[in-house]
């Protein structure tokens, strides 16, 4: 463990550390920053009404939009002069998100990536490869530094050129890949493509992120590139990746609480939920010099515990993303997450998580109808026409029976559902796609 | 006898049978015979060709979904009866079930080769030889 102490501690120390490093975190924005500032006297809230943590249900929400509205330094709340970097998400719509960083966060982050590549059994004897996007983006720059906290042998190959990451990552013997699950998957089929066998490579661990993925998903990579395979979480408004990072328990991503007050509410009402709930998880930066964030909605869906790992850590761990309460696509009344599809997919045999989810009308996120098309792969295919529909029938038995609507499946020839190399787009409007 | 069949998976819309011959033409391959079977969506392509492994290799390399199978090809005579007597009619009594077959011309007059899926090709073949 990179810092036994503060990884371990009694729940009991860590929630009186977590009580003061928050009301020290509401004094500084309710000083410095006027969107909080003007926020919280329209609520009648002083910094000294924030007695103990549950107080924290009291404060105003953060969100995307709110980040928008105070571009690009509305939410920084120190002098340029202290910042010393600057990170932004790829917005799709609108302004981008910013983030500030000062030295000291910059080295927390690191220090957050570094204990979750250190609690999968990451050392500095390792080579990490880092095949995420460097950049605005914060997965490269996250990673990298962390990996270098480590001590660890960096090599930032970004993504893309997946060949010569392929040579790279023979000819250096990297043991370490992080990049976003379906990256990781364009690697293992260029690695076959070119008669690479990655289960014979010095790959030990692989740390992916970005978007989520499902059980299966990580079966399959594990398989295919002779790998454990671990989960990290993080988003630009709050750090980036690291917020969150599973152990070799897999049971759970842990939250490093001395960084992050974590709660989860009701996405309809704002209601906090008690531990165990399934909901949408909240926020708040409480060790964050430049731009702390307080009570950020995530829109991400899951739930959390405060059980003792098997690992030994006391932090919080909240499960696998199981979806966005905005990427959540409602049909004929029943919602629907792309994950879920996914590991519905999987369950079949020879179908490879290669989907692409097409939306006939969408009214917000409500649709008519859903078309799935599922890629033929080599393991899939047979030369009977009998083969294929069965393969058909059975997808079309198993979404309708997990999720109580009809789908339609479409069969269609590989690399015709586009791949980004670096989140894929898994919902698409029919009308996006000229059809 | 036994030949090989590449089968290609192709997506029932316009152009998919044309960029499957392109890339054996290119291959400079010659095709023997060619069947298609489709549905709505989506078809297998079957074909034999003079040059399997350079055929199926070029067709992945095109980012085809490609297999190759062993099949049964046997010599019907051009008369009455003459692909039930002799290929059809041993077949069923000896309990082989055919999936599918098609045809094409033998180089010699009055022949049609068949090509034939069945469940056990190694009995068909001792039967039809
Ligand atoms: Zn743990």
């Amino acid at each position: 463990m990179l810092d036994n102490k503060i990884e371990t501690m009694d729940r009991k120390d860590l929630e009186e550390l977590q009580l003061k490093k928050l009301q020290a975190t509401v004094t500084r924005l309710y000083n410095g920053v006027t969107f909080y500032k003007n926020h919280m006297d329209a609520m009648g809230l002083k910094p000294e009404h924030i007695k103990s943590l549950k107080d924290v249900a009291n404060l105003p929400f953060t969100t995307k939009e709110d980040f928008r509205d105070t571009y690009p330094y509305g939410l920084c709340s120190v002098p340029k002069s202290e910042v010393v970097r600057i990170q932004s998400s790829s917005g799709t719509t609108g302004k981008p998100i910013v983030s500030c960083y000062t030295k000291n966060d910059l080295d927390l982050w690191a220090n957050s990536v570094a204990r979750g590549l250190s609690g999968i059994g990451v050392t500095n004897d390792d080579t990490v490869q880092v095949a995420f996007g460097y950049g605005l983006f914060t997965g490269g720059l996250g990673l990298h530094d962390g990996a270098q906290k480590l001590g660890c042998t960096v090599i930032p190959t970004s993504s893309g050129n997946t060949r010569k990451q392929l040579m790279l990552m023979m000819d250096l013997k990297t043991t370490t890949l992080v990049c976003t699950p379906s990256y990781a998957l364009i690697i293992a089929e260029t690695a076959k493509e070119l008669g690479i066998d990655l289960t014979q490579s010095s790959l030990k661990y692989g740390m992916f992120g970005a978007e989520p993925w499902s059980t299966n998903m990580r079966t399959d990579i594990e398989n295919k590139l002779g790998i454990k395979a671990y989960n990290i979480y993080g988003l630009t408004e709050m750090q980036g990746p690291g917020v969150a990072v599973e152990c070799t328990a897999k049971a759970g991503m842990h939250i490093w609480e001395d960084y992050f007050y974590p709660e989860i509410i009701n996405p309809e009402t704002g209601e906090v939920l008690p531990e165990g709930s399934v909901g949408e998880l909240v926020l708040t930066n409480i060790a964050r010099e430049a731009q702390p964030v307080l009570r950020y909605r995530t829109h991400d869906i899951t739930s959390i515990t405060y059980e003792k790992c098997a690992c030994g850590r006391t932090h919080a761990r909240i499960a696998q993303i199981n979806g966005r309460s905005d990427d959540m696509i409602k049909v004929k009344g029943v919602k629907v997450f792309p994950s879920q599809i996914e590991s519905i997919l999987l369950t079949v045999p020879g179908v490879e998580p290669q989907y692409q989810i097409v939306v006939d009308r969408r009214d917000g996120f409500v649709c008519d109808n859903i078309e799935v098309r599922v890629e033929v792969g080599e393991a899939a295919f047979t030369d009977r026409m009998a083969g294929l529909v069965e393969i058909k029938n059975k997808l079309n038995a198993a979404l309708q029976s997990a999720l109580g609507i009809k789908v339609d499946i479409k069969l269609v020839e590989p690399h015709t559902i586009s791949r980004f190399e670096g989140k894929s787009k898994r919902i698409v409007n029919r009308s996006e796609l000229g059809e | 006898m036994k030949i090989k069949q590449i089968s290609v998976f192709a997506e029932n819309k316009p152009g998919r049978l044309m960029e499957i011959l392109k890339v054996i033409e290119a291959e400079k391959i010659n095709l023997s015979a060619i069947s298609v079977a489709e549905t709505d969506e989506f078809g297998i392509v079957r074909m034999v060709m003079n040059n399997t492994d350079a055929g199926a290799a070029a067709l992945k390399a095109a980012g085809f979904t490609v297999r190759v199978d062993d099949l049964i090809c046997a010599t019907a005579p051009d008369v009455e009866g003459g692909l039930l007597n002799s290929i059809i009619k041993p077949l069923a009594a000896e309990g082989i079930n055919i999936d599918y077959f098609y045809t094409y011309l033998d180089k010699a007059p009055g022949l049609a080769q068949i090509v034939i899926k069945c469940d056990d090709v190694d009995k068909a073949e001792k039967i039809l030889a």
